[in-house]
């Protein structure tokens, strides 16, 4: 530390230099922070709250329902906790362009999902009202909607019984999602299944559910609860599979397409030519400074604090340059997701971004630095000196 | 005062030449090669520009490591985003072949994809019996009732991922329909019965597809009978008859769609506007064309605009990188540009000659990284979720207009990156630089 004034005098020799690396390096920090981002969006299985949730689905079609019969007998299964269940409904609102996420939800879902936090006043309002509606503080700000507005939503998939394929919603309430919901858990819109099976114009709709959401007594009883409720279905003519609600968020982010995968080759390919760059500009440096860091070593400075000093300028300029580049990131990305109208679901830039991206640059320079770094420590002060 | 606007009025002069060059099409370009050329054989600057490159070009060998930073840098943003672009395009390209204009599909009123729609027998009737719609050889309107019903797959070499892969259940009709269906391998499923024919896209990307296999779909065994191949989006699916897989998924006798040979492309205005008329009816009508290309709009928009984000980023990192190596060079060569400026050579040489280098540099890495990517992507196979909630089996498609596309940026990051350094080059004190070691 006590070398920081000489190390930053080295790294801004050369003014011009330093400052086209540094925009290099700022660049590709910048694309790490909101690539990074965008991986984060797609693997929304990490959030921590769901683990004591499985999920049990139709094991041959995600189309496929299951009958609600099946309930008394999962909620027997010792290790469950409670059975809810939910139906796809396929909202649209005013325009095919504004697809809602918007589900049919049994009346104990809310309890199940406690990272769905409404205030005490409107889960009451909510439990009394028929075609009472509740949505996500994100997607009540996307629409403008209050509490108090009746909004229609159109359905896809299911008409009412009166042909009409319009559903008039009351939303008598605005959740926030509690720390560490899964992405996107502030944009969904839930009501009650009662009014989704009584209004259908498919009648036998009452006869069956989409899927199954289990809450267990324990998370470490997952394996077993789940091989227990499968078995419950086994070789009928409506198998289920049930899985952990991360595993199954991440088996469907995995059909979009491999993002990670993707990412990462982006990620390969701009640092690969990053290291070169920066590591030729070090070169560089260092060759000119060869004078300079014999002198050094004259008036006494060891070997290794010499080796030291270069592999700390790399990291200095590494770690200047990319703590810019990913706070631009972080600036923007948030204007990016406000920017696509809720298209596009990006996170904030998140502490382990940060953590993963100092870590990269730590490395990086330490990379670009030490062949220079080791040539300086083996500098011969005479033959240096004489410009041999 | 004075630098801040030469500074300025250099920033316009960069953005407009970007903006000029981006709209120049390649017989553009090969123009002002041609006139490069011609001027560099026939005028005295030109020739002097000549040398002065000749010179600048034997010493790339020297500066090995500085020049390849801006092939390296410059095949790395072009190779991004002409994989992007080709991701795009080829999914694009997939959806847009699976339709034509003398083929209408129809679908429930507002239901958008095939998935959410359902048509009773009678609408079904109604629609084939419609005027419009070609007759065939027996007389009876060529149309085919279908269903989308979607499974779960694994996927190949991933046992435990679930992959909602399309089945369609297709009238007998279909063959004359979609004559872009062909059967390479094993026969065509016999109606009635439980059995299925799988596209080549679905096939290569889905565990368990072989012909002679089967499959277990909702509760019953299916056996896989053939393999066809149709070129386009369909070969993400598997067909069977229509009432098998109704029977199956306990459908009734609704279906999904139904999608009708037209008399000519002319006569879709007519039928399209005979269904509206028609008060048993509440249904939408498209040509195939306008209903596939639709389903590809919103994904391929997204690739554009992140391939091209993604390109923009690294390009500034590439300019960049670029502007270094090559102030770099003219600093090595400061002596040697200073002597040639001592015994009589003018500014516009040295300025052109960098300005080639450094696009020559760019030229290379350009085709470096479009020809790489062409190598490995060009054809490559990839599937994601589409419009019905299942799998859509695409190729990349690396274009001779991407591989331009890519060229282009190249050249366009070579002459940011060369510009700065050879004007610096043309102002250097000729005897500083003389004088300096």
């Amino acid at each position: 530390m006590k070398y920081l004034h000489l190390i930053w005098a080295a790294l801004f020799r050369r003014k011009l230099r330093t400052f086209l690396t540094l925009v290099s390096i700022l660049a590709a920090f910048l694309l790490f922070g909101m690539l990074d981002a965008t991986r984060a969006a797609f693997s929304s299985g990490d959030s921590v709250i769901g683990v004591d949730r499985l999920l049990t689905t139709s094991r041959y079609s995600i189309i496929q329902s299951l009958p609600s019969s099946l309930a008394t007998r999962m909620q027997a299964i010792p290790g469950v906790k409670a059975v809810g269940h939910a139906n796809w409904f396929g909202g649209i609102y005013q325009d095919p362009k504004n697809f809602v996420l918007s589900f049919a939800v049994s009346d104990n879902y809310l309890d199940i999902y406690h990272e769905v936090q409404l205030p005490p006043e409107q889960r009451k309002a909510f439990e009394t009202t028929r075609t009472g509606a509740i949505v996500g503080e994100a997607l009540a700000k996307r629409f403008g909607w209050k509490v108090g507005d009746k909004i229609p939503l159109q359905s896809t998939i299911f008409p009412q019984r009166n042909g009409d394929k319009t559903w008039p919603f009351d939303i008598v309430g605005i959740y926030t999602p509690a720390k560490g919901a899964a992405n996107g858990t502030d944009q969904q819109f839930f009501f009650h299944y009662k009014y989704f099976q009584e209004a259908n114009a498919y009648q036998s709709i009452g006869n069956t559910v989409g899927w199954y959401v289990v809450q267990l007594t324990s998370s470490d009883k997952a394996d077993q609860v789940a091989k227990a409720i499968d078995a419950l279905s086994a070789n009928s003519d409506h198998e289920t599979k049930t899985q952990t609600e991360q595993a199954f968020n991440a088996s469907f982010a995995k059909q979009l397409g491999d993002i990670g995968l993707i990412v990462s080759a982006i990620m390969g390919a701009v640092f690969f030519t990053l290291i070169l760059l920066t590591g030729n500009t070090m070169a560089q440096a260092v060759r000119e400074r060869t004078n300079e860091l014999a002198v050094l070593k004259t008036i006494g400075f060891s070997s290794r604090s010499v080796l030291g000093m270069v592999l700390a300028e790399g990291i200095l300029l590494l770690v200047l340059g990319g703590v810019i580049g990913l706070a631009i990131a972080a600036v923007l990305v948030p204007i990016v997701a406000k920017g696509s109208g809720g298209m596009l679901n990006l996170p904030p830039i998140g502490t382990q971004t940060w953590l993963l991206g100092l870590g990269l640059m730590v490395v990086i320079g330490a990379l670009v630095g030490a062949l220079p770094a080791i040539r300086a420590m083996r500098l011969n002060i005479v033959d240096a000196l004489a410009g041999r | 005062m004075k630098s801040f606007g030469t500074g300025l009025l250099m920033l316009l002069v960069v953005a407009a030449f970007l903006a000029l060059w981006i709209a120049l099409p390649w017989q553009g370009v090969v123009v002002l090669a041609v006139l490069l050329a011609l001027w560099m054989t026939l005028t005295r600057r030109g020739r002097q520009t000549w040398q002065v490159t000749r010179v600048g070009l034997s010493t790339v060998w020297q500066r090995l490591g500085s020049s390849s930073v801006v092939v390296v840098g410059i095949a790395g943003v072009v190779g991004v985003l002409v994989a992007m672009l080709a991701m795009s395009e080829g999914f694009a390209e997939t959806l847009r072949a699976t339709g034509n204009d003398h083929t209408a599909i129809v679908l429930r009123g507002g239901s958008q994809a095939e998935l959410n729609s359902v048509l009773d027998r009678d609408s079904a009737n109604v629609v084939i019996q419609a005027p419009g719609v070609k007759k065939g050889a027996d007389g009876k309107p060529i149309a085919s009732s279908e269903l989308v019903v979607v499974a779960n797959l694994p996927r190949k070499g991933d046992p435990n991922s679930d992959s909602n892969v399309p089945i369609r259940g297709v009238s007998g009709d279909v063959w004359a329909l979609r004559d872009q269906v062909k059967i390479v391998e094993g026969r065509k499923f016999n109606p009635g019965l439980r059995e299925l024919i799988v596209g080549k896209g679905a096939k290569a990307q889905f565990e368990g597809l072989d012909v002679g296999k089967s499959l277990r779909l909702a509760g019953q065994d299916w056996t896989i009978v053939g393999t066809f191949a149709s070129g386009d989006a369909l070969e993400s699916e598997l067909w069977g008859d229509t009432q098998s897989v109704a029977s199956a998924y306990r459908r009734g006798s609704s279906v999904a769609s139904v999608t009708v040979l037209l008399d000519s492309p002319k006569a879709f205005d007519a039928f399209k506007a005979n269904l509206a008329a028609d008060p048993r009816l509440k249904v939408d009508a498209t040509t195939t064309r306008e209903y596939f290309s639709k389903q590809s709009e919103g994904l391929t928009k997204v690739l554009r605009i992140v391939g091209i984000t993604v390109g923009i980023i690294m390009a500034i990192g590439a300019v960049f990188g670029a502007l270094n190596t090559m102030f770099a060079a003219i600093q090595a060569r400061a002596r040697e540009i200073a002597t040639l400026r001592a015994i009589g050579f003018r500014g516009v040489p040295v300025v052109v000659s960098v300005m080639l280098e450094t696009m020559l540099l760019a030229l290379l890495g350009g085709l470096i990284g479009a020809g790489i990517v062409w190598i490995i992507f060009n054809g490559y196979s990839a599937s994601t979720l589409g419009a019905n909630f299942s799998q859509v089996v695409f190729r990349f498609h690396v274009s001779g207009a991407l591989l331009w596309t890519g060229i282009k940026w190249a050249l366009a990051i070579g002459f940011i990156g060369g510009l700065f350094p050879a004007l610096r080059a043309a102002r250097l004190p000729v005897t500083t630089a003389l004088r300096e070691l």
